[in-house]
């Protein structure tokens, strides 16, 4: 999340999409129902009209997997009806941005698109064809008054003049009249003083565009002023507690802790590797603070190998493992590579990909490819016991699957943090159960064994393992605040910084004090502030407010980064300083004004992005010493032009891997051409196939968590939803003379399983164009391992082998089904 | 002062967590469902179930409505079921709360009277008759706790406190909820302690929402007894 849980309260419109928040998010309907009471408006775009959508004011259905087009036609709406925030749009984005004449979209594809027939990646684009032009100072060219034919703002009105109302209406599915409602109201927060927040999950991220998904909406955020602002942002509905900062910690194979970059084999030097990675500008007015890069980067090592890591072997940059340039690392391709027998032993710690994998059957073949796989789990599950799932012969797999019992999160202590950026410290309650250990205790004891192995046996490249710094124990236990203090980071010698001497082994104050030369240690630069000398930021609980009484409660618990609690926050105010809403303010520059000029530096409020003057003094005269608010992005302006995605700048409707329509009606390109396929024998697909003429979805209901490992064992939870069902619209069932709660099966070329029918009004027909489309959706909650009685009924089983170019997350958001009768 | 709560349908996103607390605070072990075609479950109160959330999908004016009930006792203030039972052993009123409270003697009662005599279909026998229904969570009451139930919504739809409170709240909420929902009313709340905010006609959301008149209601020997008044009472005693 841009902005925060409390802060959804704040808002004038709040866009529901690519989630359902009632039911999965339950807590944050306490304040979209805060922000209701007080006159907001809340929109409700779903596939299937669910509890979110019983409480909104506004419902639109759509089909899966055709939300680009949805948001396409309403950038388009936006700009022919000029709603955008001119000011805003002008002084803080890319839309003033001239775009080099290399760049071109056509048929589908922008320039540079090379074809990959090798596969799993289908091709690829050659990115610096969408550079910007430069002037001579190497500074991007701008017109402010976005009317240049090659600026950023003109190419996306060119982009999106195709996404008129009727062919939105043929490929979504969405009633004409239901579009206009969404987008007249959204687009009312463009209104300086209103904000719109956009709250998503799952339902954008999980498909072959899903990145792109996100960035229409950022678009559309950063066109309406929405960015910055209280009630505004793009927010990102975590789906664990934790996901947040087990991502901000590199829970994902291609970053390091803070979001550093895993480094590539051509990376050969620690050198090259901060040259590669850190971006430059020549704008004095871009604060670019990606070029501080270098100080996370070696106060990472330090933290690594602390005082074997000096700059004579380059604080221990060799000793990092390197990925392959060119080669991805994602969740599906190591089950790729398992499946094909590549890899010998797998830890499977806290999940249970038997049932959560895409294609799951892949999975659990893959797992018997294996030497050896430990579950590290609260209960056994589908994982774990794969080998005697059904349809398999334990007898023919020689895996080796050992079962470490783990404590729960209330018999640990640590932090957790939240969608909000909220890192939240937690105290012990009960002692865990039996013989499990907290994963910190598993994981601290398997380092020392390791480590003692090599130091008793040897080994190929002993230093990484020999020098890393292991020392995370108090009387032989985990112990979190140590590791917290690593996280933050230390002073390794005297230093004086800033005027002040920073003394050896005492904690780093914030990031803006780590250096480059091995003075400092820092176990993630983004959370370098939470564990001070002051002490736990994390464990603090005043419940105090700011003085803007916007719900920030900076006092409660601590907020990445240096506990901002709305990112981008100074794009919350005009380039004056002052506020676009002077009600819901999120800062204020509150500095001293003489003739004209502000002559000192103040802000009051959240935590500024940055602390420098205003762009402009009260007069009107352009300040010299300010830095452009998104100070993040290179050039300092919010994104509308996006060249570093892997699939374009500016995001394209294509039909999902499998769907139900012939044509693209946008373009030539039926699939994102640079989607990710895998293709091997397991990974079948269809596409148009009258074997399976339904759309199906996957999602999850309020009663089940994940793939209900941790909720099918429990009875209260399994006597509200006891068992794996199938919702279709009253329409498809009697098409298929189903009758309400009997037994159907639902297959797709992958498998079939069979599940119960509910036959439901919250499920309508697509019209499109002539024909009719019928979309079904199914919970991926349910497995055999639990009820006892339990049969096959993962969802997961019938998903497809598909993911974006960005992320590789699979596509399980839209795919092919049909339904039958039993 | 007697406790009411206040259920605000209007806000209330059937998430269930306050029939999986009332479940837990009371210890009361889940029942062997099957999905019937419907996300309600179980499919209605039972002796283990004192706290149910009915779930209806309505076309109201065109629109596709999905309507949640967490249906309970309504802890009336003149109580049939106790009148009827006339035995302050089985049932009885906590005054201190106005909860009405089911003991273990509600087995000697005559189950059909009682459950009859309810206008809102609330009491449920186990199979060796004795009675439960919701108590409130009159214990958590009297230790300076809301009922589980209200502690557990994530949305504020209900609400727990004093009478006077309460019935200040719901007029505040009734009159805004009219902006949205036009029909929107209380539902008995001169007679009640559990007092429910609906958007549309009761009868959608469940059909004893509403006080049903159609039902026996109190007996002959009940309206006697309620006619003689406090010798009545003596006599028992």
């Amino acid at each position: 999340m841009t902005n925060h849980w409390i802060d959804i309260k704040n808002s004038d419109c709040i866009l529901i999409m690519g989630s359902n928040a009632a039911e999965n998010h339950p807590i944050s309907f306490k304040y979209v129902t805060q922000a209701q009471a007080k006159g907001a408006r809340l929109i409700s775009v779903d596939p299937r009209f669910t509890r979110t959508s019983s409480k909104a004011d506004i419902y639109a259905h759509l089909r899966s997997g055709t939300d680009i087009a949805f948001l396409g036609g309403m950038i388009k709406y936006i700009l022919d009806n000029r709603l955008y925030n001119m000011e805003y749009t002008a002084a803080y984005t890319n839309a003033p941005f001239i775009v080099g004449k290399d760049y071109e979209f056509k048929d589908g594809l922008f320039s540079g698109y090379r074809k990959n027939d090798k596969g799993p990646s289908m091709g690829s684009y050659d990115k610096s064809r969408w550079a910007f032009e430069m002037d001579a100072d190497g500074i991007p060219k701008m017109d402010r008054t976005l009317r240049h034919k090659r600026c950023v703002f003109q190419l996306m009105k060119k982009h999106y003049s195709r996404y008129d109302l009727d062919t939105v209406s043929k490929i979504t599915g969405t009633p004409r009249a239901d579009l206009l409602k969404v987008y007249s109201t959204f687009a009312a927060t463009g209104v300086k003083g209103k904000a719109g927040t956009i709250m998503y999950a799952m339902g954008w991220t999980q498909h072959t565009v899903g990145t792109q998904i996100i960035r229409s909406m950022a678009m559309i955020q950063l066109l309406l002023g929405n960015m910055g602002v209280a009630g505004g942002g793009v927010n990102a509905l975590r789906g664990e507690s934790n996901v947040q900062g087990s991502t901000d910690h590199c829970l994902l194979w291609h970053i390091l802790p803070g979001y550093l970059k895993t480094p590539r084999a051509s990376n050969t030097s620690l050198d090259a590797y901060n040259a590669k990675w850190t971006p430059s500008s020549n704008d004095p007015m871009s604060a670019n603070w990606w070029s501080n890069y270098p100080k996370y980067s070696v106060s990472l090592l330090k933290s690594f190998f602390a005082d074997a890591a000096e700059k004579s072997n380059q604080f221990g940059y060799n000793w990092l493992p390197k990925v392959d340039d060119g080669k991805a690392y994602s969740w599906l391709d190591l089950f790729d590579e398992m499946y094909k027998g590549k890899i010998k032993g797998f830890f499977a710690w806290g999940q249970n990909p038997a049932c959560s994998g895409s294609n799951a059957s892949k999975v659990r073949k893959a797992m018997e490819k294996l030497d050896w796989l430990v579950n590290v789990n609260i209960f056994d599950n589908e994982t774990g016991s794969f080998w005697k799932g059904p349809g398999k012969d334990p007898s023919g797999i020689r895996t080796e699957v050992f079962m470490l019992p783990a404590a729960v999160s209330v018999e640990k202590e640590g932090s957790i943090t939240n969608s909000g950026r909220w890192m939240q410290w937690r105290y012990k309650g009960p002692e865990p159960l039996g013989n499990s250990r907290p994963d910190g205790d598993i994981i601290m004891e398997l380092g020392q064994r390791i480590k003692n192995l090599y130091k008793t046996s040897g080994g190929v490249f002993q230093e990484p393992i020999l020098n890393l710094k292991w020392d995370y124990e108090t009387d032989g236990r985990y112990d979190p605040h140590k590791v917290a203090r690593e996280i933050n980071g230390y002073f390794t010698k005297d230093v004086k910084v800033k005027g002040k001497l920073c003394k050896k082994g005492t904690l780093v104050p914030s990031f803006a004090w780590l250096q480059a030369d091995g003075s400092t240690s820092s176990g993630n630069w983004l959370y370098c502030n939470s564990y001070t000398e002051k002490g736990n930021m994390a464990a603090r609980r005043n419940q105090k407010d700011a003085p803007n009484k916007i719900g920030l409660y900076p006092e409660f618990a601590w907020c990445w980064p240096v506990n901002r609690r709305i990112i981008y926050n100074r794009a919350s105010v005009d380039p004056k300083g002052r506020p676009w809403d002077h009600k819901d303010w999120v800062i204020k520059f509150a500095g001293k004004e003489k003739n004209g000029k502000y002559v000192s530096k103040k802000w009051i409020g959240d935590v500024p992005d940055g602390g420098w003057y205003p762009m402009e003094n009260p007069d009107g005269t352009k300040r010299g010493d300010s830095k452009y608010p998104f100070i993040m992005r290179k050039h300092g302006h919010g994104q509308i032009f996006g060249p570093g995605r892997a699939d374009g700048p500016f995001p394209e409707h294509y039909e999902p891997l499998e769907s139900p329509v012939e044509k693209n009606l946008l373009n030539p390109h039926r699939i994102n051409p640079a989607a990710v396929v895998y293709n091997t024998k397991i990974d079948a697909h269809a596409s148009c196939d009258p074997r399976f003429p339904f759309v199906g979805t996957t999602y999850r209901v309020s009663e089940h968590w994940q793939t209900g490992v941790m909720t099918r064992p429990q009875p209260w939870l399994m006597e509200l939803q006891p068992e794996m069902f199938v919702e279709i619209s009253e329409e498809l069932a009697k098409m298929r003379g189903i009758k309400n709660g009997e037994k159907v099966k639902v297959t797709s070329i992958r498998a079939s399983i069979e599940c119960t029918a509910i036959v439901t009004r919250r499920f309508t027909p697509f019209t499109t164009g002539s024909s009719t489309i019928h979309q079904v959706g199914l919970p991926w909650h349910y497995g055999w391992r639990w009820p006892a009685e339990g049969t096959e009924t993962s969802a997961n089983l019938l998903t497809p082998p598909a993911g974006d170019p960005n992320t590789r997350i699979p596509e399980t958001k839209a795919f092919m089904v049909n339904v039958t009768k039993i | 002062m007697p406790k009411s709560i206040l259920i605000d349908t209007t806000v209330c996103t059937g998430c269930r967590g306050c029939q999986v607390a009332c479940k837990q605070w009371h210890n009361l072990p889940a029942e062997k469902t099957k999905n019937m075609g419907s996300y309600q479950n179980p499919q209605d109160l039972s002796f283990n179930t004192y706290k149910l959330v009915r779930m209806n999908e309505q076309i109201i004016n065109g629109r596709l409505e999905w309507l949640f009930f967490a249906d309970q006792c309504r802890h009336c203030l003149d109580a049939p079921c106790l009148e009827t039972a006339f035995d302050k052993n089985a049932i009885y009123r906590d005054d201190a709360t106005g909860a009405v409270q089911y003991t273990k003697q509600t087995k000697k009662l005559d189950a059909d009277e009682i459950t009859g005599s309810c206008p809102y279909n609330i009491p449920r026998q186990a199979p060796d008759g004795t009675l439960a229904k919701c108590d409130m969570c009159n214990d958590r009451i009297h230790n300076g706790l809301q009922p589980a139930c209200v502690a557990a919504c994530p949305t504020g739809a209900m609400q727990f406190g004093d009478r006077d409170e309460i019935l200040e709240l719901a007029g505040k909420r009734l009159a805004k909820a009219r902006k949205k929902f036009p029909k929107a009313r209380l539902l008995n709340p001169e007679e009640v302690n559990v007092i429910y905010l609906v958007g549309f006609d009761p009868s959608l959301y469940s059909r004893y929402a509403l006080a049903d008149s159609t039902r026996p209601g109190i007996s002959r020997s009940v309206a006697l007894r309620r006619m003689m008044g406090p010798f009545a009472r003596m006599i028992q005693v």
